[in-house]
C-alpha cells in the first residue's frame, strides 16, 4: 500500500484516499462507481477498463453489481456509491442478501449529504443506519468504517472473497475536484466487457 | 391448500409459458430477474428448476433493469419478468439500458386489459405500452396463444441483436380475468 488514508477536519476520512486505498494493486476487481461523487472517485483512483462510472440509474449501482457478480463469479465486484444512491434502492440490499455473492461487496462512501445537488441533508444525517439495515436484509459481514486500519481490513477482505460484503465509511463531506470519467455510456458499458471477454465481447 | 388466486393466470392447458421457456434456452438467457405475476408462475417455476439459469427474485422491478445491466457487462443474457403495473416502476431506470446500449428484453403480464376487475390495476395498464415507447422500448404484443412465440422471440432477438430495451405485453385474453361474477 502506497496510499496514506488521511482524515478532513471533521476527523472523518477522506473519500478519495479510502477509494484509492480499496483499488491500488485491485488484481482485475471490477468497480462501479455510482453517480456523482463516487464516479469521479473511482477516475480520480486512476480510469480504467475495469470502472463503470455510472452517470444516471440512481438507485441501482448495487444490483448492478450483483448481475455482474453473478455472471462473472470468479472476478471480484467492487460497489461503490454514495450514501443518497444507496438509500433510493436500499430494498436492493435484500435482493443481493438473497443470491448471496461470494464476490461482491458494496462500499457505501457516507457523507451525509447530497453532494450534487446542493448538500442537503440525507437521511444518514439523522441517524438512520446502513449498517442495520443490510444486516436486517441479510447480510451478516455488515460493518461501519471510520478509521484507517479498518479501511485495510476491508479491503483485505474484500480481495479475499468473503463476501457478500456491506460497508459503510463515514467519510468528509469536503466536496473534492471534478475527475471527470468518459460520458459516452456505450463506450463504458464495451470497454469492460472487452477488458472482461476479449475482442469476443463484440461478437456476442 | 392454497386458497383461489386472485389473480389470473393462464390455464394448465396453455403451452406457451413453456414455450417461453424454450425460447430463453435457445438465446442462452442466464439471468432471470423477476417480480412474480401470477401470468408467468409457470414460466418462473420452469426457470427455477433449471439450474443453467439464475433467478433473482427482486424487490421492485426497477431493480431488474439495473441487473440485465450487469449480467451483460459480464457476458450474460437476461431477461426482466413483470406484470404490467411495474412497468411504472421501471421507466427512468430504462435511461440505463438506452444510454450504455444494453439488451433489455422485457416480458409484461398484462393487467388493467380485457375484463379487469381490480380498478387500481387499470391506469398502468392502460398506460403500458405508451410509457414504454415514450421512454424508447420497442414494444409487440401478443394476445393469442400461437402468437405468444413468435412475438416472444422478436422481442428476445431485437434486443441482443440491437442493444436496446424492448417488451412483448402478453395480453390479458391469453390470461384469463377474475371477475368474481361481474
Amino acid at each position: 500500500m502506497t496510499v496514506q488514508i488521511g482524515v478532513g477536519e471533521t476527523g472523518k476520512l477522506m473519500r478519495r484516499d479510502v477509494v484509492q486505498a480499496l483499488l491500488e494493486n485491485r488484481d482485475g476487481m471490477l468497480a462501479i462507481g455510482g453517480l456523482g461523487a463516487p464516479a469521479w472517485d473511482i477516475t480520480a483512483a486512476g480510469d480504467s477498463p475495469l470502472n463503470l462510472p455510472l452517470w444516471g440509474g440512481m438507485g441501482a449501482a448495487a444490483v448492478m453489481g450483483l448481475g455482474l457478480a453473478l455472471a462473472q463469479p470468479e472476478r471480484k465486484v467492487v460497489v461503490i456509491t454514495g450514501d443518497g444512491e444507496m438509500l433510493m434502492g436500499v430494498g436492493s440490499l435484500a435482493t443481493v442478501a438473497v443470491q448471496r455473492p461470494r464476490n461482491l461487496s458494496i462500499v457505501v462512501l457516507d457523507n451525509e449529504h447530497y453532494g450534487e445537488t446542493g448538500m442537503q441533508e440525507t437521511h444518514t444525517k439523522h441517524g438512520v443506519d446502513l449498517v442495520m439495515m443490510a444486516k436486517g436484509a441479510g447480510i451478516a459481514d455488515s460493518r461501519l468504517v471510520r478509521t484507517a486500519a479498518e479501511v485495510l481490513q476491508l479491503r483485505a477482505d474484500i480481495h479475499a472473497g468473503n463476501g457478500p460484503i456491506f460497508a459503510q465509511v463515514k467519510i468528509d463531506e469536503t466536496s473534492q475536484p471534478l475527475v471527470l470519467p468518459p460520458r459516452e455510456a456505450s463506450i463504458l458499458q464495451a470497454r469492460m466487457r472487452e477488458a472482461i471477454m476479449g475482442p469476443q465481447a463484440h461478437l456476442q | 391448500m392454497q386458497r383461489e388466486q386472485l389473480e389470473s393466470a393462464p390455464s394448465a392447458a396453455a403451452d406457451w409459458p413453456d414455450q417461453i421457456y424454450d425460447l430463453l434456452k435457445q438465446h442462452n438467457v442466464r439471468q432471470v430477474g423477476l417480480v412474480p405475476d401470477a401470468g408467468h408462475s409457470r414460466l418462473i417455476k420452469r426457470c427455477l428448476a433449471d439450474n443453467d439459469m439464475k433467478v433473482v427474485s427482486l424487490t421492485t422491478e426497477e431493480e431488474g433493469v439495473g441487473l440485465a445491466f450487469g449480467a451483460w457487462l459480464g457476458g450474460e443474457k437476461s431477461v426482466l419478468l413483470m406484470q404490467s403495473s411495474g412497468v411504472g416502476n421501471i421507466i427512468n431506470m430504462l435511461s440505463v439500458a438506452i444510454a450504455h446500449r444494453t439488451p433489455c428484453p422485457i416480458l409484461v403480464t398484462m393487467r388493467g386489459d380485457f375484463g379487469e376487475f381490480n380498478p387500481f390495476q387499470v391506469p398502468m395498464g392502460n398506460a403500458t405500452q405508451a410509457c414504454l415507447e415514450a421512454m424508447g422500448t420497442l414494444v409487440k404484443r401478443a394476445d393469442k396463444p400461437e402468437d405468444v412465440a413468435e412475438t416472444v422471440n422478436a422481442t428476445l432477438r431485437l434486443a441482443y441483436n440491437t442493444y436496446r430495451p424492448t417488451a412483448t405485453l402478453l395480453g390479458q385474453r391469453l390470461l384469463g380475468a377474475k371477475t368474481f361474477g361481474r
